[in-house]
C-alpha cells in the first residue's frame, strides 16, 4: 500500500514531489514537496483506492538547532479502507524572528487539521499559509517565542509575574 | 477587551457579546467560550483553551520513558489507566517487546483499563445530568465511581494518577483479593446501572433536553476528527480495541455500541450519551471475562513478577512512530520521534481526543440555544487536562 500511495503521487505530481520514503520502521513515510502538501493531502482525501478521510495527528517537529530545519508531519488514517500513512514536509529556517518557516495549511482539506495548525503555530512558530485564523491556542496571546523549539528560553516574567523557577538556571 | 476575537464594534444592534467561562461548574473545569448571541440563541461560538496548558510535550523531552508515565496520568487525569496503556504500549512497540509481556499482565492491564473507563463514562453521566439539572443521578455516579477509585487504590496506592502500567510491565500484581473484591463490584454495580438508566437515560425531561439537539452528521464528525463515543454516536461503528485490536482485546468478546436516533436524529446529545451508557455494560462484560481468566487459567503464582521483562534502559532505535489506541474519550494518540541515542524521546506529541472533539463544538452550538449550549459541551464530554495537555 505504501509502495502505491508513493507511486500514486509521483504519477500524479512528477518524480520529484517525493523527496524520499522510508517504509522500512513500523509506519511507513513519504517525505513530500513542502508545497505540493495541501494538493496531495486533497487528492489522497478523494481517491476512491485511498480515502484518507481522518487525519488523526498533525504535528510540527523542530528537528534541532543545527540542523535549521522543521518538519510537519501527518498522520492520516482511512476509516473506510482501514489503513494508515505518514507524510511529512521539511523546511528549512535559520530562526530568526521575523522569518517563519512556511507550509500550506491542510485545515480546507480535513477540518481538524485547524485546531492542530494553530497548536503548532502555538507552540513551534510554524506559519500555515491559507489558514483561516491562525492565532495562538494554547499560550495566551502576547506569549514571546515558541515553547518546543530546541533553543526556546524559559521566560522570566509574564505579566509582571515573576515565573522562572530559580534552578533552572543550573541546567 | 482584548481577549475576544469579535470585534465588538461590529456587532449589529441586536447582538451581544458573552464570555461563558473559564469558572463555571458546567464548563467541566477551565474552558471559556465567547459567544456572540442574538437574544437567546447562539450566532458565533468561539472556544477559547489554553488555561491548564502545561506543556507536557516540553517535560517530555526533558524526561526518559518511563519518567515521563506521571505526566501522562495527569493529562486525562479521570482516564490515568488508559493513558498509560497507550504511552507504554507505544514504548513497547518501539523497543519491538510488544510480544514477551506475560498473558497476565495484559489481563491486569486491561482489567484496570476498563475499570478505569467505567469511572470515567460514570464522571460524563453523571456531570452531563447535572448539567441539564438532575442531581441525583451525579450522586449515583459518584457514589459507584468511588468504589473503583477504592479498588485501584488498592492496587496501585494511588487515588487516580496511578502510574501503575510501566514499560514491559506492572508497578505491582495485583493485591491478594482483588479479583474476588472486583467480582463482587460488579456483580452490584449492575443493578444500579438498570437504576441509573430508569433514573436519567429514559427519563422523559432528560429525552426531551437531549433529543434532537447538537446534532452531529457523520460527514462532519469525521471531518473535525472526532472520535470515540462523539464518532459512535453519530453512528459508526468505529472502536480502535477491534480496528486494529491492540492488547488482548481480539480474546475478548465485547459489543461496540453505536447512535441509532432512537430518540430523535442521530448523532444527537441522546445518542451520545446513550453510547456511553452502553458502554459502560461492554466494559463489564470485558472485566468479568478478565477476572475470569485471571482467576483460572492466568492464575496468580508466588513466582510471578510483573517486573519480571522490564527493560533494563529503555533507548529504542532511531525511528519515527504514532501509536493509536482507545480511551474513553476517543483515540489517544502518541507521536513519537526517538533518535537512538538517548532514553529521552526527541519529539513526544500527544494527540488527545478531547482536543480534536472540542473543535466541533462552534459548528454545533450555531444556531443553538444558550441553554442548549450546556447540553452540547456536556454531550462531548472533555477534560481540560487532556484539551490543554
Amino acid at each position: 500500500m505504501n509502495e502505491k500511495i508513493s507511486n500514486f503521487i509521483k504519477e500524479k505530481f512528477g518524480e520529484q514531489a517525493v523527496l524520499s520514503t522510508d517504509f522500512s520502521g513500523l509506519q511507513g513515510i513519504i517525505v513530500l514537496q513542502t508545497n505540493l502538501i495541501a494538493e496531495v493531502a486533497l487528492l489522497l482525501r478523494n481517491h476512491p483506492d485511498f480515502y484518507f478521510d481522518f487525519l488523526s495527528c498533525l504535528s510540527g517537529v523542530d528537528l534541532g538547532v543545527a540542523q535549521k530545519q522543521f518538519a510537519v508531519v501527518y498522520h492520516l488514517s482511512s476509516i473506510t479502507l482501514g489503513h494508515q500513512i505518514t507524510l511529512k514536509v521539511i523546511v528549512d529556517n535559520n530562526r530568526q524572528a521575523n522569518d517563519l518557516p512556511k507550509v500550506p495549511s491542510v485545515s480546507q482539506v480535513w477540518r481538524s487539521a485547524d485546531w492542530h495548525e494553530r497548536e503548532a503555530y502555538d507552540l513551534l512558530g510554524i506559519y500555515f499559509e491559507g489558514h483561516p485564523d491562525l492565532r495562538r491556542i494554547l499560550c495566551p496571546d502576547d506569549w514571546e517565542g515558541f515553547a518546543l523549539r530546541k533553543d526556546y528560553e524559559a521566560a522570566e516574567n509574564y505579566g509582571g509575574l515573576k515565573i522562572k523557577w530559580e534552578g533552572a538556571k543550573n541546567e | 477587551m482584548n481577549n475576544l476575537k469579535t470585534d465588538p464594534s461590529q456587532l449589529k444592534n441586536e447582538e451581544m457579546i458573552l464570555n461563558m467561562g473559564p469558572q463555571h461548574p458546567s464548563m467541566h473545569g477551565v474552558l471559556r467560550l465567547e459567544l456572540v448571541t442574538d437574544g437567546e440563541t447562539v450566532k458565533d461560538c468561539i472556544p477559547h483553551i489554553g488555561y491548564l496548558h502545561r506543556c507536557f510535550e516540553k517535560h517530555a523531552e526533558a524526561l526518559n520513558y518511563q519518567q515521563i508515565i506521571p505526566f501522562v496520568d495527569r493529562m486525562d487525569y479521570l482516564t490515568s489507566m488508559n493513558n498509560d496503556h497507550v504511552f507504554v504500549m507505544g514504548v513497547e512497540k518501539m523497543l519491538g517487546i510488544e510480544h514477551t509481556i506475560p498473558k497476565r499482565v495484559e489481563y491486569i492491564r486491561v482489567l484496570v483499563c476498563e475499570l478505569n473507563r467505567i469511572a470515567s463514562h460514570l464522571i460524563a453521566i453523571g456531570t452531563y445530568g447535572m448539567d441539564i439539572g438532575a442531581v441525583t443521578p451525579f450522586f449515583f455516579c459518584f457514589k459507584e465511581r468511588e468504589h473503583i477509585l477504592n479498588l485501584l487504590e488498592w492496587a496501585s496506592g494511588a487515588r487516580l494518577l496511578y502510574n501503575y502500567i510501566w514499560v514491559g510491565g506492572l508497578f505491582y500484581d495485583l493485591p491478594i483479593g482483588f479479583e474476588e473484591r472486583c467480582a463482587e463490584f460488579l456483580t452490584q454495580f449492575k443493578p444500579k446501572m438498570q437504576e441509573l438508566d430508569e433514573l436519567l437515560t429514559n427519563n422523559s425531561i432528560f429525552i426531551n433536553r437531549t433529543k434532537n439537539i447538537g446534532i452531529l452528521p457523520l460527514d462532519v464528525a469525521i471531518n473535525y476528527g472526532c472520535s470515540g463515543p462523539m464518532l459512535r454516536g453519530s453512528g459508526l461503528n468505529y472502536d480502535l480495541r477491534r480496528i486494529d485490536g491492540y492488547s488482548v482485546y481480539p480474546e475478548l468478546d465485547f459489543e461496540v455500541p453505536i447512535g441509532t436516533g432512537k430518540m430523535g436524529t442521530t448523532g444527537d446529545c441522546w445518542d451520545r450519551f446513550d453510547v456511553r451508557v452502553r458502554e459502560i455494560y461492554e466494559s463489564i462484560k470485558i472485566s468479568e471475562q478478565c477476572i475470569e481468566r485471571l482467576t483460572k487459567e492466568l492464575k496468580r503464582s508466588p513466582d510471578f513478577d510483573p517486573r519480571a521483562k522490564l527493560p533494563k534502559k529503555i533507548i529504542p532505535k532511531a525511528q519515527e512512530f504514532y501509536i493509536r489506541a482507545e480511551m474513553p474519550k476517543g483515540e489517544l494518540g502518541f507521536y513519537f520521534i526517538a533518535d537512538g541515542k538517548s532514553d529521552k524521546p526527541f519529539r513526544c506529541k500527544a494527540r488527545s481526543a478531547s482536543f480534536s472533539n472540542l473543535s466541533v463544538l462552534p459548528a454545533l452550538a450555531k444556531g443553538a440555544m444558550i441553554a442548549d449550549l450546556i447540553a452540547i459541551l456536556g454531550s462531548i464530554d472533555i477534560v481540560l487536562g487532556e484539551v490543554d495537555r
